[in-house]
């Protein structure tokens, strides 16, 4: 998408805005770009293709290195996730408490499967790969929030009350 | 009076409960009309025992776990504010055998102190190696570090003197300490439970490495997965700053250190430290390849220390109480202690901190007692998931570099991920290049290619489809990825893979259903 088309779009403007102030919070610190794109996830939910241009030049880059950048890490979104990110642990401490039934448990309850947002828009499914609580596996993060010791009904424990 | 309580904020012992019982817990205390003082600490590391309570009484703290909110009004019924007897009542927890029993260097003041609060740091050894290293010459911090015999703790156990000397040696210009706190391997938390709960010992520590060296500015790459970490990293860097333990003019020294924390993205990679260095600068984490060493161009292209948090947060203690005191643990040429973190399907896990020797045995049943299944115990696997599977005739291997090294296992970070009889092993073994693969930063071949034709490689041996034939292509494709990586992600993969084949091949030649 070339800038000039993003700029024309309406909805690009509040993006526009988000963006830019993400920018201002962290332009001028060497090596920004990681810290901006967390910004500009964190205000919007992710990272909108209209995002790249306006970073690229401000931080002086080409779009091709911020997509680049964009798309190396698993942490940032190019498209709108689900109200709720829920992130499941498949890594080994969780695989020795047996992840692999709760993550089919998960999908099972969800409707989605992993990678996935629901239709409605409410839950995005996650695999994650260590959520640094090995002692207490198998475990979770739903919104940041972390939990330990899943079995499949804690899971519809914590999720009954999300809206 | 108010009387001291305890709950920690540490992030397993959230996700146990721990923040909802010390909402209880202040409720409690106000429908009663008692003057209760919470403290937030870090986790004493007992995590069978989390949400662990504690109040500090005369004769010293008592502990109470695992509470749950439901117990709360009936703890206050008993008297547990003064110590008192109760279902749940663990007695002192200085006398817990389990950590009575450990050896707590850099982990004496976690699940102790106020993690952000720079007096209650002060009041327990903290800033007594800073004030020394104040009044060295730069040398002298850097040969106490090497006399110390401390290796890096991240999994490569390079010697960190050595290290910071080459830094050091390094023309005058702007030089860096980076942290590398993006603690990837499935069965490590030491590196988050420090930094939730002793995060001023991390900070200490880069700021005399940055005296050490001439570096004036230190980052701490945190992985993003530990939000908890983070905020209690900026509290503690926060109030070191406000209290002139970071800034330009270190407690009047005229020595000048900033630090800054920078989130990573969910990129196992990053982990590695010339991918950490590319991070850090805002480009996709990719490996770089060696020379030049960081430690000449690092960092920005200038001199960089990259340490890991353990290693970093091992320096107090060492200028505090000499290179002597902390090498006198430990055994051969693994000196000191090392925090290990007992993790997966395990009774007792949590964080157990002794001087190297120790053997897996001990660790496991002695401290873990068991499997959280009540099933026996088929394998370990240790120093994540690069690292190989352990099994049982071989339990009685000390934890040491050397020991480990000579079963052809690694101890990396210290991470033992334990695993009952019910384990697939060659389904682990493909979950390995399975995690190869989704991690890989793209830029070798072997790692890149090899990864994924080796999961296709497992799925057809799990499928029964030329069984043999395609397990020897495996053994090939292994040697290919060991001698042909960038880094140790593809250079690694292999040791999963080929132990699980040596000590477990009756999972591999499985009849298919």
């Amino acid at each position: 998408m070339s800038a000039d088309r993003a700029l024309r779009d309406p909805l690009d403007d509040s993006v526009r805005d988000q963006v830019e102030a993400a920018l201002a919070a962290h332009q001028g610190r060497p090596g920004p770009l990681l810290q901006v794109l967390h910004e500009v996830q964190n205000r919007l939910g992710y990272v909108p293709p209209a995002a790249i241009p306006i970073i690229a030049e401000a931080l002086n880059l080409s779009r091709a290195d911020v997509h680049g950048v964009v798309t190396f890490y698993h942490h940032f979104r190019q498209a709108p996730g689900g109200r709720h990110v829920i992130q499941v642990c498949q890594a080994e401490s969780c695989r020795a408490m047996h992840c692999d039934k709760l993550t089919e448990h998960a999908q099972r309850k969800l409707g989605v499967q992993l990678h996935g947002t629901t239709a409605d828009g409410r839950y995005t499914l996650e695999p994650v790969y260590c959520l640094g609580n090995c002692a207490c596996s198998p475990a979770v993060m739903i919104d940041g929030e972390l939990h330990g010791r899943v079995t499949p009904d804690a899971f519809d424990a914590l999720i009954a009350p999300l809206s | 009076m108010n009387i001291k309580v305890y709950v920690p904020r540490d992030a397993a012992a959230l996700s146990l409960g721990a923040g909802r019982v010390a909402d209880a817990i202040d409720r409690e205390a106000q429908r009663r009309g008692l003057q209760v003082q919470l403290i937030r600490n870090g986790s004493r590391g007992l995590f069978w025992l989390e949400p662990l309570v504690e109040v500090a009484t005369p004769e010293g703290r008592h502990a109470y776990g695992p509470v749950t909110v439901q117990d709360v009004p009936g703890l206050f019924d008993a008297g547990f504010l003064e110590g008192k007897a109760h279902p749940l009542h663990l007695g002192l927890t200085e006398e817990i055998e389990e950590l009575k029993s450990q050896q707590r260097l850099t982990f004496a003041r976690v699940g102790v102190i106020d993690p952000v609060s720079v007096d209650d740091y002060i009041a327990h050894g903290g800033y007594v190696g800073l004030k020394r290293a104040l009044a060295m010459s730069p040398g002298e911090i850097v040969d106490a570090v090497t006399q110390s015999g401390l290796r890096g703790r991240g999994g490569a156990a390079f010697p960190t003197g050595i290290k910071w000397k080459t830094v050091l040696d390094q023309p005058p210009q702007q030089k860096y300490v980076t942290c590398n706190a993006d603690e990837g391997d499935s069965g490590t938390f030491a590196d988050r439970m420090l930094m939730e709960g002793d995060p001023l010992m991390l900070i200490e520590g880069m700021t005399i490495a940055g005296i050490a060296v001439g570096a004036t500015q230190g980052y701490i790459y945190l992985r993003a997965e530990y939000p908890h970490a983070q905020r209690a990293l900026n509290e503690a860097i926060a109030a070191a700053r406000a209290s002139g333990y970071l800034g330009s003019n270190i407690l009047g020294s005229g020595k000048q250190f900033e630090l800054e924390v920078r989130l990573g993205a969910g990129a196992y990679i990053c982990g590695e430290e010339t991918s950490m260095l590319e991070s850090l600068e805002g480009k996709r984490g990719e490996v770089r390849v060696r020379p030049p060493l960081p430690a000449i161009k690092g960092l920005f292209g200038r001199p960089t220390i990259v340490n890991n948090v353990i290693s970093l947060a091992s320096v107090p203690v060492i200028l505090a109480k000499g290179a002597e005191f902390y090498r006198d643990f430990g055994t051969g040429k693994s000196r000191g202690t090392i925090p290990l973190q007992l993790a997966g399907n395990i009774k007792h896990g949590g964080l157990i901190e002794r001087a190297f020797g120790l053997t897996l045995r001990e660790l496991i049943y002695d401290y873990g007692v068991g499997s959280a299944s009540g099933r026996p115990i088929r394998a370990v696997q240790v120093g994540g998931p690069l690292g190989a599977y352990i099994p049982e005739s071989q339990f009685d291997t000390p934890i040491d570099y050397e020991a480990l090294s000579a079963i052809g296992a690694l101890l990396g970070h210290g991470g033992v991920v334990v695993f009952d009889d019910t384990v697939d092993m060659a389904g682990m073994a493909r979950y390995a290049m399975e995690f190869c693969a989704i991690e890989s930063c793209g830029k070798c071949t072997p790692c890149r290619i090899g990864s994924t034709r080796g999961v296709e490689l497992m799925d057809r041996v799990l499928a029964n489809i030329d069984r043999e034939r395609n397990l020897q292509l495996v053994e090939e494709l292994c040697d290919t990825m060991l001698h042909g990586s960038l880094c140790g992600l593809g250079g690694m993969t292999p040791f999963p893979v080929q132990s699980a084949l040596k000590h477990f091949p009756e999972d591999f030649r499985k009849t298919v259903q």
